[in-house]
C-alpha cells in the first residue's frame, strides 16, 4: 500500500502550490494603490481563469478548426476531409447516427422523464421513485456500458441465455438477438443506455418544475372540468416551458458528444460510429488528426445553433435585471 | 408564466355555473372516479418505469457476486438465477482489488489514482469559477455582460475539439511528463470552469447587494467581501457544483484516454474498466464487480448529497 503515500503526496504539493498562487493573487488585490484597485481586482480575479479557458479552450478550438484543412502529414489539402467525410460510406454512417442519437436521446428522455415526474408528483414514496430513476445521472458511461452488455448479452440458440432480454426472447418462443452487433438497429440498443442515463435529468429538473406551477391554476383549470390530459397540457406544460427548453437543449449537447457509451459497448464498429467517437478514431488511432478535426469542426457546428439560441435568451434575462 | 387558455375557460366556466344546477351534485363524482382511474394507470406506468430503470442496474449488483462458473462458460446461466441456486461469492472483488500478476485487474491503485484525480479538480474548479463568477456579477468594467455570454459559449466546444492542441501544448511547449497527474488536473480544471461560473454566476448574482455595500463602508477589501461573504454565502451553489464537478470528473474517460498514459500511475479507474472490459477472455467474471466497484463511490456521493446536486441545478436557466 505504499503507492498510496506517494500518491497522497503529489495531491498534497499540487494543492499547496495552488493555495500560494491565490495567495499571491490576493495579496496583489489587497496591496493595490487605491487608484488601480478595481481595476486589479478584475484582472486577479478573471486571470487564473481567463488563462485557462483561452489555452484549454480557445486556442485549441482554433488550432483544429485550422487543422481541418490538412492531410495526414499536416500539409493543406483544402476541403479534402469535409469531401471524405461527406462521401465515403462509413463516415456518411456516422453523420446518419449522429443525427438519430440527437432526435431520438432528447425527444425519448424528455418524454419518459416528464411522464414520470407528472405520474409520481405528490405519490407515496415520491422520494425513493425518484431516486431509483435518477441513479443512473451518477453511473458513468463506462459502467453503463458493462451493465447494459448484461442486459443485451447473447448466447446461441439452443443454450441458456444469460441476458435479460434474450431470456424473454427466448420464453416467447423466439430465437435469440445479437443486440449489438445486427445493424442498423444496434444503434437504436445504443441510444436505449443514453436514454436511460438521460431521463434521469429530464425528469428531477421537470419535477421541480411542475412544483412550481401555481396550484390555483391547475384547480382553475379542474373546477372547468378539464381532464388530467387537458390540465396537462393547457397549465403544466405552458408552465413549465423555460425548464423544457433547458433540458432539451442540455440532453442535446450531450447527446452530440456521445463518446463514452460508443467506445465502451461497440467501439464504433458494426456501424454504430458517432461523429464524437469516430473523430477519436482517426486522430488518435487511424493517425488522421486532419479528419479528426473536420469531425471536430462540423460537431461544433452542430452544436452552435443551440449555443447562439441559448446565449440570446441569457442577453434578454440579463437586460431585464 | 404564460398559462395562456387557462384563465380564459376559467371565467367562461364560471358564468355558466349557474344555469347548470342538475349535474352540479354529480359531477364531483364522475371527477373522482375519472381522477382515481387516471392515476391507478399512472401508478402502474411509474412503477413499470422504475422497475425498467433499476433492473439493469441491480442485475449488475447480483452478477457482480456469482461465481466465476455461474457467469461464464458451460455451467452459466442468468443473473435471476441467483435466487434459485443461492450461490454467491467475495471472490470476485477480491480479485479486482489485489495485484496478483501481470494479468491482474489491480483496481485498488487505479481507484486511488480517481480520488487523487478528482479532489484537486474540484478545488481549483471551485476557487477559480466562483473568483471569476464574483467579478462578472459585481465587478465594473467594459463588456462585462458579452465576456460573460462569451464564456458561456465555451460550454460547447466539444472536449474532442480541444485535446489534440492541448496535448501538443502540454508536452512540447509545458514540458510536462507525460503519464502525470498534472496533464490530468489541468485539462480538467480547463474544461470545468466554463459551466463552473455559469452556475456559480446565477448564485452570486443574486445575493443581496446591500450586504456588499455594507461592508464596503466597512472598509473591507475585495478579497475579505469574496472569502468572508460572498463564499459563505454560496455554499448551497458551491456543494452543487462540488458534487457535479466530481461526478464528472470520476466518470470520464475521454480525457483521461488522452492525458493519463494509461499506466497504473495516473490512469483513473473508468479507464482500466474500459480496458478489461473491452478485452474478452477468461476474465470476463471480474467485469461486473470490477464496474461496482467504480460506481459506488459516485453512488454514495450521489445519495448522500442529491439535495444539493437538484438545487443547485435549478438555480441556472430555470428562472427564463
Amino acid at each position: 500500500m505504499e503507492f498510496i503515500g506517494e500518491k497522497l503526496l503529489q495531491v498534497v504539493i499540487a494543492l499547496a502550490i495552488f493555495s500560494a498562487v491565490i495567495g499571491l493573487i490576493m495579496l496583489l488585490v489587497d496591496r493595490a494603490p487605491k487608484s488601480v484597485k478595481d481595476k486589479v481586482t478584475v484582472v486577479g480575479f478573471l486571470a487564473p481563469a481567463a488563462i485557462l479557458m483561452l489555452v484549454g479552450l480557445v486556442y485549441p478550438a482554433a488550432r483544429t478548426s485550422m487543422l481541418a484543412f490538412t492531410d495526414a502529414s499536416g500539409n493543406g489539402n483544402g476541403l479534402d476531409n469535409f469531401v471524405w467525410m461527406f462521401t465515403q460510406p462509413e463516415a456518411l454512417t456516422t453523420l446518419r447516427n449522429t443525427v438519430i442519437w440527437t432526435v431520438l436521446v432528447p425527444l425519448l428522455s424528455t418524454s419518459f422523464g416528464l411522464a414520470y415526474a407528472v405520474f409520481i408528483d405528490k405519490a407515496r414514496g415520491e422520494k425513493v421513485l425518484k431516486s431509483l430513476v435518477f441513479m443512473p445521472m451518477a453511473i458513468s458511461f463506462v459502467g453503463a456500458g458493462i451493465i447494459w452488455k448484461l442486459v443485451y448479452d447473447y448466447r446461441g440458440p439452443g443454450i441458456e441465455q444469460t441476458g435479460v432480454l434474450n431470456f424473454f426472447r427466448d420464453a416467447l418462443g423466439m430465437d435469440p438477438k445479437q443486440f449489438l452487433l445486427d445493424a442498423p438497429e444496434n444503434t437504436i440498443f445504443l441510444i436505449i443506455v443514453m436514454v436511460w442515463i438521460q431521463t434521469g435529468f429530464a425528469m428531477v429538473i421537470l419535477s421541480a418544475a411542475i412544483k412550481g406551477v401555481p396550484v390555483e391554476l391547475i384547480e382553475a383549470a379542474r373546477l372547468d372540468g378539464a381532464n388530467a390530459w387537458q390540465q396537462f397540457r393547457n397549465v403544466t406544460v405552458p408552465g413549465i416551458r423555460g425548464a423544457l427548453v433547458v433540458v432539451l437543449t442540455t440532453i442535446t449537447i450531450a447527446t452530440l458528444k456521445v463518446f463514452d457509451i460508443v467506445r465502451t459497448m461497440t467501439a464504433g464498429n458494426y456501424d454504430t460510429s458517432v461523429v464524437a467517437n469516430e473523430m477519436y478514431t482517426q486522430a488518435f488511432r487511424a493517425g488522421e488528426p486532419g479528419r479528426g478535426a473536420a469531425l471536430a469542426l462540423v460537431l461544433f457546428l452542430m452544436v452552435l445553433p443551440i449555443v447562439v439560441y441559448n446565449a440570446r435568451v441569457l442577453r434578454k434575462q440579463r437586460e431585464i435585471h | 408564466m404564460t398559462a395562456t387558455p387557462a384563465p380564459k375557460e376559467a371565467s367562461k366556466a364560471t358564468r355558466q355555473r349557474p344555469g347548470s344546477d342538475p349535474t352540479e351534485d354529480a359531477q364531483p363524482i364522475m371527477r373522482r372516479v375519472k381522477t382515481k382511474l387516471t392515476s391507478k394507470w399512472a401508478t402502474a406506468a411509474a412503477i413499470i418505469i422504475a422497475v425498467v430503470w433499476s433492473v439493469p442496474t441491480f442485475g449488475l449488483f447480483v452478477t457482480s457476486f456469482r461465481p466465476a462458473a455461474k457467469q461464464v462458460g458451460p455451467r452459466s446461466n442468468g443473473w435471476w438465477n441467483a435466487f434459485v441456486d443461492w450461490d454467491f461469492t467475495f471472490k470476485n472483488y477480491v480479485d479486482v482489488l489485489t495485484p496478483a500478476g501481470s494479468q491482474s485487474a489491480n483496481l485498488s491503485q487505479y481507484f486511488v489514482n480517481s480520488i487523487a484525480i478528482v479532489i484537486p479538480v474540484t478545488i481549483f474548479v471551485l476557487v477559480l469559477a466562483s473568483m471569476a463568477a464574483y467579478v462578472f456579477a459585481w465587478g465594473k468594467f467594459k463588456g462585462r455582460d458579452a465576456l460573460f455570454i462569451f464564456v458561456f459559449a465555451l460550454q460547447i466546444i466539444p472536449l474532442q475539439m480541444a485535446l489534440i492542441p492541448l496535448l501538443q501544448f502540454f508536452t512540447q511547449t509545458l514540458q510536462l511528463p507525460a503519464g502525470s497527474y498534472a496533464q490530468l488536473w489541468i485539462a480538467h480544471t480547463m474544461f470545468g470552469l466554463p459551466l463552473g461560473i455559469f452556475l456559480l454566476h446565477n448564485f452570486i448574482s443574486e445575493i443581496p447587494g446591500e450586504v456588499i455595500e455594507a461592508a464596503r463602508v466597512d472598509g473591507a477589501g475585495h478579497s475579505t467581501i469574496f472569502w468572508r461573504i460572498i463564499l459563505p454565502l454560496s455554499v448551497p451553489a458551491l456543494a452543487s457544483l462540488a458534487i457535479f464537478q466530481f461526478l464528472w470528473v470520476w466518470n470520464d474517460l475521454l480525457v483521461a484516454l488522452v492525458f493519463s498514459g494509461g499506466t497504473a500511475d495516473v490512469a483513473p479507474i473508468t479507464q482500466r474498466l474500459a480496458e478489461i472490459s473491452g478485452t474478452r477472455g477468461a476474465r470476463d467474471y471480474l467485469n461486473p464487480a470490477a464496474a461496482f466497484v467504480s460506481i459506488i463511490i459516485p453512488l454514495l456521493v450521489f445519495f448522500g448529497l442529491q439535495r444539493y446536486f437538484v438545487r443547485g441545478l435549478l438555480s441556472g436557466g430555470l428562472k427564463g
